[in-house]
């Protein structure tokens, strides 16, 4: 009898071989992004108009796939080449007419079209080869100047400047084998690096197309695989793509795909050679802790459920991403939704379940339909239902919706929305793990977590926790949004500081305007002014800041943006999310919030900012559950950075940031205002006056502060304060 | 026999003009067979809601009597949750993304641009049927903000001059 493994094995083999038939051994291969994002920046007309030509051209040895996101939502839609023996290339926001160029000058001339690529890469596709080098703290910092000194020196020395180009990466998580190199395209990853090693490798290898192979590292890891069809390698900068390591780069729709880049392996692993609880074990020695925001221990958590008697135990996946700025769990069930299922059959392996659930969002309806494709296609070959792989061993997964209550991201309240009743959370204890679903012991994981444990299985738990701090092991995606250049999904090793995402991985702020503050952890979360940026990405620094990792949705904010007014925003969601079964919670909030718009509205008064402190406090501690226990952490941190905005508005009856629409009066520059009318002629309640070529005045009394006045003046004549 | 009375007419002054269609009737059945099955309320509720557009009084009645739960807890779960609506929506439906970086980035003003043209608030309706507006809490796609959603193409980094186009592509004339 062969082994769950072997049969996996051999299942493997059979995929690869109908892929590579299909795919990696033809020389060009064209995926097209492929999610909700995607989609809506036109990425299916530019998959349709790709099909078009390759139907037209017929014969040419090209394919084409989808792909989900690979996390730069800013450039979308994306198109990747990828030629054997060449440098893959990223185009960004193309449009059908940009295939037709593509098409014409890529594909059928090899001709790469840099205009359509980032403007960083310039110059990258007419180099033969890419060294990166790999700048995480552990390998590169103690030896980097030596080794990119070494590189650059032998380049020039032997005359191959413009044919080389070195680059920097995140850390590749080979600590123990560092500093490493990765030349492209060649797929070779070089250890244990010394100037003289560097200068062989130089002299042998980029000269001569000599691979090294005594210098090579020949291990395997999950992450490093796909590394070769990320394409652009400036694209991921400062990232480590554990949990995303298949966004962007397999089809999510296809099995095959998936297998070959050793999808449910682990699963096969766990099944063939451990009991349960050595997955507890391994998981606990990983140091893996939650992903959706309280950041508990995964293993303690599953420890917990194992040891209670019975055989009916529930494993349920939360993919209920309620927190507004956070699409994390969106890209990665649309773009690797069958590293979600073997997550959850990890999971349920570990604590005994007999049945997982997959509760998420009815906003996100692709994520849905690539799931329920992924749950089919996985029970069709023997990976999901009774006796997986021939093991013996039953599991289920069944996909409930959502129904768009903010709430039930809660543990017991998504327990009560599965259950077919109101999404209102309990007490706890006790805890679901104890008692949940049905009053069975159940556990509840993030996407997020789930999609690290196959990582951890199949590369091992001592290389997951030389990742990360002390006390947060591992990576963290980040949703960065707002007013940052490069928006989009970003995965950084745990410690990584805030500055680093914002500058390094997020480009800045937009239009060079000046940083204010970063929002972590949506509304249960805490704005963070520039003072902080330093601070290091993990659950406690955060915590001790005053704000939270949470799901991982990053705001980014700038001088633009009015403090009160985001505190406001933040308060007015939880207020209407709240379930409104405590009183802290359903009219603590409800007061919080009166006092903020009676701020912004230019009414606050002396004693309110002593209020809002007050109430947050009875709120946060006298509160149910984690809704209301966080509801006020935007306010008291806005209050404890940004006091001076809430003071400018209460007693000044400013808003610095000219946001407030009532706290802002609009005039007209007498200097400047040449009376070309287009502000009288505009204005919705005619309150501007003056006759043509005279200076125009504007009613204070009748004003509405809409600022239509200030769009439509092309003189600058008309000021806003 | 439950179903024996679906032939009647709508029990309440509602405009629903039937009963429920019987598909959604067998669907319910069906999970009427599974373990727990009071657990697929929601599901169900979606169904009609997809089919419908909306949850009339009168099919909540008659899910009541077909899962054999309490008319109460099924208006209770219902009202819970924000996509279950209980008025006919529009034929064009308008969702502005009020999430965070979508609000960070102005929709507050898209919002308002959509209600001065149609001449609606949100969660209305316009007379002749043809738009409502929502309003929306992320559709995580938060890298295009704003985001504004019309039935199901999504329109990224709309800016409120934009407004009128997109009201013209589906129709609307001042």
């Amino acid at each position: 009898m062969p082994t769950s493994l072997e049969k996996l094995q051999d299942m493997r083999r059979k995929a690869v071989f109908r892929v590579f038939e299909k795919k990696f051994v033809v020389p060009v291969r064209i995926t097209v992004g492929s999610a909700t994002c995607e989609n809506a920046a036109g990425a299916t007309d530019v998959y349709e108009r790709f099909r078009q030509l390759m139907e037209k051209h017929s014969g040419l040895d090209v394919v084409l796939g989808k792909v989900g996101c690979a996390g730069r939502c800013d450039l979308e839609p994306m198109v990747t080449v990828v030629a054997h023996g060449h440098i893959p290339v990223k185009y960004m926001r193309v449009t059908p007419e940009k295939v037709d160029r593509i098409f014409e000058e890529h594909i059928l001339h090899g001709k790469v079209i840099e205009d359509f690529t980032m403007r960083r890469s310039a110059g990258l596709y007419n180099a033969q080869r890419v060294v990166t080098l790999c700048a995480g703290k552990n390998c590169f910092e103690k030896h980097a100047p030596e080794i990119e000194k070494a590189f650059l020196e032998n380049i020039q020395r032997l005359g191959l400047s413009d044919r080389i180009i070195i680059t920097r990466s995140a850390c590749q998580g080979l600590c123990q084998h560092g500093p490493v190199a990765y030349v492209y395209p060649d797929g070779v990853m070089y250890q244990k690096l010394t100037p003289e090693i560097v200068k062989e490798i130089c002299e042998e290898h980029l000269a001569k197309n000599h691979i090294l192979g005594k210098y090579v590292w020949s291990g395997e890891r999950l992450t490093n695989r796909s590394f070769p069809f990320f394409g652009d390698v400036y694209f991921f900068g400062k990232q480590l793509r554990l949990t995303l390591r298949n966004c962007g780069v397999i089809d999510p729709e296809s099995m095959d795909e998936y297998l070959s880049v050793r999808g449910y392996e682990a699963i096969a692993k766990i099944l063939t050679e451990m009991n349960p609880q050595q997955v507890i074990d391994i998981v606990k020695k990983s140091g893996l802790r939650g992903r959706g925001g309280g950041g508990f221990p995964t293993a303690q958590k599953w420890q917990f459920a194992a040891a209670q008697p019975g055989t009916e135990k529930y494993m349920i996946c939360n993919a209920d991403e309620g927190d507004p700025g956070a699409f994390m769990d969106r890209s990665m069930i649309e773009g690797d939704p069958h590293t979600i299922l073997e997550g959850l059959m990890i999971a349920g392996y570990a604590i005994g379940a007999c049945k997982g659930f997959v509760y998420i969002r009815a906003e996100y309806p692709l994520a849905v339909s690539r799931l329920e494709k992924a749950i089919a296609d996985a029970k069709a070959l023997g990976l999901l239902g009774d006796n997986i792989l021939g093991s013996g061993w039953n599991f289920d997964i069944e996909i409930r919706l959502g129904a768009g209550a903010f709430v039930c991201g809660e543990e017991t309240a998504l327990i009560h929305s599965i259950e077919g009743s109101r999404g209102m959370p309990t007490q706890r204890p006790p805890y679901p793990a104890i008692s949940g679903l049905w009053g069975k012991p159940t556990v509840i994981n993030n996407v997020e977590s789930l999609a690290n444990l196959p990582v951890i299985i199949l590369d091992g738990p001592d290389w997951f926790s030389s990742i990360g701090t002390e006390k947060s092991k591992g990576t963290k995606v980040f949703a960065l949004a707002g007013k940052v250049a490069n928006t989009g999904l970003v995965e950084v090793p745990m410690g990584t500081t805030l500055r680093e995402v914002v500058f390094d991985v997020g480009g800045g702020i937009k239009n060079d305007k000046a940083f204010k503050a970063v929002q972590t952890g949506g509304p249960a979360g805490g704005c963070l002014p520039a003072e902080y940026l330093d601070t290091p990405v993990d659950y406690d620094s955060l915590a001790a800041a005053g704000s939270i990792m949470g799901s991982g949705g990053m705001i980014v904010m700038d001088e633009e943006t009015c403090m009160v007014d985001v505190a406001k925003f933040f308060l007015d969601f939880t207020q209407s999310e709240s379930c409104g079964k405590c009183t802290p919670c359903r009219e603590g909030t409800r007061a919080m919030l009166a006092i903020l718009q009676k701020i912004t509205d230019g009414k606050g008064e002396d004693g309110d900012i002593e209020k809002l402190e007050q109430l947050g406090k009875i709120i946060k501690n006298a509160s149910l559950c984690g809704l209301g226990q966080c509801a006020p952490n935007p306010v008291l941190t806005t209050l404890k950075y940004f006091g001076h905005e809430y003071k400018a508005h209460i007693y000044d009856k400013k808003c610095p940031a000219g946001v407030c629409s009532a706290l802002l009066t609009y005039t007209i520059d007498p200097e400047k205002c040449v009376g070309c009318t287009a502000c009288k002629r505009k204005c919705p309640v005619h309150c501007i006056t003056g006759d043509p070529k005279k200076v125009h005045t504007i009613n204070q009394e009748d004003c509405i502060k809409c600022g239509t006045c200030l769009t439509v003046c092309k003189f600058d004549a008309v000021t806003k304060s | 026999m439950e179903n024996d009375k679906k032939n009647t007419t709508c029990c309440c002054s509602c405009s629903s003009p039937d009963t429920l269609p019987k598909e959604i009737v067998q669907y319910i059945n069906e999970c009427m067979q599974k373990p727990h099955s009071e657990s697929y309320l929601i599901p169900v509720l979606h169904k009609i809601q997809n089919y419908f557009g909306y949850l009339s009084p009168c099919y909540l009645e008659e899910v009541a009597q077909l899962m054999r739960i309490p008319a109460a807890k099924i208006t209770g779960v219902a009202t819970f949750y924000h996509l279950f609506s209980f008025t006919p929506r529009g034929k064009n439906r308008i969702s502005v993304c009020l999430g965070t970086a979508c609000y960070v980035k102005g929709s507050g003003k898209i919002l308002d641009k959509f209600k001065e043209r149609l001449g609606i608030k949100e969660n209305e309706t316009t007379p002749d049927g043809q738009f409502s507006i929502e309003c929306s809490r992320c559709f995580g796609a938060c890298a295009l903000a704003p985001v504004v959603v019309v039935n199901d193409k999504v329109y990224g980094d709309v800016k409120p001059e934009q407004v009128d186009k997109i009201l013209a592509d589906y129709g609307f004339k001042k």
